[in-house]
């Protein structure tokens, strides 16, 4: 890694994934004539400024009408273009839902749609805004690949890659500006394949999106209470890599799933069902945001709320380890990473 | 409308169409009657019958030996359900062989009830949910013009259709980006599911609606095949730089008796005796 790569990449990560996004999508359209980037009105909150500077005939704005963007796009894609939609998560997995689900799963169209801001990151703007249940409605649609990469490089390598695959894709971009680095270096990024941040003895815990940093955190608090956990990104939520859930099951005591995003039917449900095949699994804990409505609140606010930052995770994982009746013990070494 | 001036081969052409629509009508009838008590929708099906042949007849350029010829005229059926017309015209038009549309609503084949994205038989998009088939024209029509593509997308959408949102979001974009080799007609037969469209949702003003979403309009006779036929020449024609759209008044049910305006046959079965008098009143209309 030289010292420029690592500086970019530090940089890429403060631009938050909605920056990373918007920067992949200028390296990419530089590159590829077929690109074209949809957007409801959101191109400067969605980080396109400069890229609609750069390339206007290549941005197209529907003006804030969601279920025709998603309709456009599909047209565009039938004529061999390589389209991009993108707005708020919300608007696009719930507005759009069912175009998505049409034109997109039904006649596998290569249009990869952009949820911005999804989770709790747009805080004080309330419960319309938060997107919370994109995970579960849009796995639920055939054909669609589903992805929340964890940090500013992993969204850069993620767009990447979803500008070369023919298809449907959903990529869930959470998260405020100045994301937590996940990845301080290069790496091999490729979809549906979970990547082992850290190895540990005692417990699985299973992450996606910003809660993969939160989880390494919680890991290290873990440790020093002598639990030894593992930590997975599972980047891709379908489909889903259930190799590394079976390798997980033979070595570990409590498999955890971390998300910000509903318990119900995201990448907890998905590792659920994925458990329910498989016999003699260690116990699930979800973890992830209530069900319910939020009080509104700023970012930080939301995911302490919900429980969702390090240390919080890891006194949950403790307390439902204790329950097991599983004892702390000395960790006779520091963990592999 | 008036013309002054028809070339012998414009009149060999509206002279095929009539034929051909005669044609998919009887066709369309045997259909819906081969599918037994789980019924077919009729109506909606009999009235774009003459909007379809002359579509297919005279007005759209493809090759049913090459259904993925780059520059086709794409047609779209945003009303999903108008697969009577829509099927028997792609095999007028060649895509199969009018033995394959008894394989309609049959389990497994391909010509059920709302229509697949299948490029081998003609059909260019997945309809059943209203309201989507115009943004995807629109989407198709947009890509032509980034690529100064020769071909014209035509959508056609019914009128009940147009209460979806979608279809207004689609008009305006539309018109924004000057899609002026966009087409699309309206099935104006003035019913919907559950009665007259002024009952369930007013659609008053329909032409101004458009006109003010701006978009170039014809209002026409959707069964007077002439009418047809130079409405959409004009719309090929014509230098404009809005999309057009041909409002074609029409009659659910048409040509067949007892299912004229007649919200009972939106989605309905077929006794053989009603079977009987539907064919005769048809052969006896193609006679004339």
């Amino acid at each position: 890694m030289t010292n420029s790569n690592l500086l970019n990449i530090r940089f890429i990560s403060k631009l938050g994934q909605r920056g990373a996004f918007a920067i992949s999508m200028e390296e990419i359209a530089a590159q590829d004539d077929e690109i074209v980037v949809l957007t409801a009105d959101l191109t400067t909150l969605t980080g396109l400024t400069r890229f609609k500077e750069k390339f206007p005939e290549k941005l197209i704005n529907t003006g804030i009408a969601e279920q025709n963007m998603v309709g456009v796009a599909a047209g565009m894609a039938k004529e061999g273009k390589n389209v991009f939609v993108t707005t708020y998560s919300n608007f696009l997995a719930m507005r759009s839902y069912e175009q998505i689900r049409v034109q997109l799963g039904y006649m596998k169209s290569n249009v990869k749609v952009i949820g911005t801001g999804s989770g709790l990151a747009m805080g004080m703007s309330g419960n319309t805004h938060y997107g919370i249940e994109d995970l579960t409605l849009m796995r639920a649609i055939p054909n669609v690949m589903v992805v929340s990469p964890a940090d500013g490089l992993e969204t850069v390598k993620v767009i990447k890659s979803a500008a070369r695959y023919q298809g449907p894709m959903y990529v869930r971009l959470s998260g405020g500006m100045k994301n937590p680095i996940v990845y301080n270096e290069d790496y091999e990024y490729e979809f549906g394949k979970a990547i082992q941040l850290k190895n540990g003895r005692d417990i699985a815990i299973i992450a996606t999106g910003t809660m993969v940093y939160e989880s390494l955190k919680a890991a290290e608090i873990l440790h020093e209470k002598g639990v030894s956990a593992s930590v997975i990104n599972m980047h891709t939520i379908k489909p889903l890599d259930t190799a590394i859930i079976n390798d997980v099951c033979l070595h570990s005591n409590l498999i955890v799933t971390v998300e910000e995003h509903s318990v119900i039917g995201g990448l907890g449900g998905a590792v659920a069902e994925c458990l329910s095949e498989i016999a003699n699994t260690p116990r699930q804990v979800k973890i992830g945001i209530h069900d319910a409505f939020q009080r509104v609140g700023d970012y930080q606010y939301l995911l302490e709320e919900n429980n969702l930052t390090g240390p919080q995770i890891a006194d949950r994982i403790i307390s439902e380890y204790s329950n097991d009746g599983k004892n702390m013990h000395e960790i006779d070494g520091p963990d592999t990473v | 409308m008036e013309y002054t001036f028809e070339s012998d081969e414009i009149e060999n052409k509206i002279s095929f169409i009539e034929k051909m629509a005669g044609r998919m009508r009887e066709q369309a009838l045997k259909m819906a009657y081969s599918v037994g008590s789980i019924g077919s929708h009729i109506g909606g099906g009999l009235s774009m019958i003459e909007i379809m042949a002359t579509l297919y007849g005279g007005i759209l350029r493809f090759d049913p030996d090459n259904p993925e010829w780059d520059n086709r005229d794409r047609f779209i059926l945003s009303k999903g359900h108008g697969v009577l017309a829509y099927y028997t015209a792609l095999a007028e038009a060649g895509f199969f062989s009018t033995d394959e549309l008894l394989k309609f609503e049959v389990s497994g084949e391909f010509l059920p009830g709302h229509p697949i994205l299948n490029m081998e038989k003609g059909i260019e998009c997945s309809t059943g949910s209203l309201g989507m088939g115009l943004p995807f024209g629109a989407g198709i029509a947009l890509a032509g013009k980034m690529e100064k593509k020769p071909y014209l997308t035509y959508v056609l959408v019914g009128d009940g259709e147009c209460d979806e949102g979608s279809i207004w979001e689609a008009a305006m974009f539309a018109s924004h980006y000057h899609l002026s080799n966009l087409i699309v007609i309206v099935d104006h037969n003035k019913l919907q599911y559950d009665g007259p469209c002024c009952d369930v949702m007013n659609l008053d003003n329909f032409k101004a609606k458009w006109e003010s979403f701006g978009w170039e309009v014809t209002e026409v006779d959707g069964h007077n095949i002439r009418d047809l036929y130079h409405a959409f020449s004009c719309c090929t024609q014509s230098a404009i730089v809005k999309p057009h759209v041909i409002i074609a008044s029409t009659i659910k049910g048409k040509g067949v008796s007892f299912m004229e305006n007649n919200k009972a046959w939106h989605h309905s079965v077929l006794s053989r005796k009603q079977y009987d008098q539907a064919i005769e009143e048809i052969r006896g209309a193609n006679n004339d």
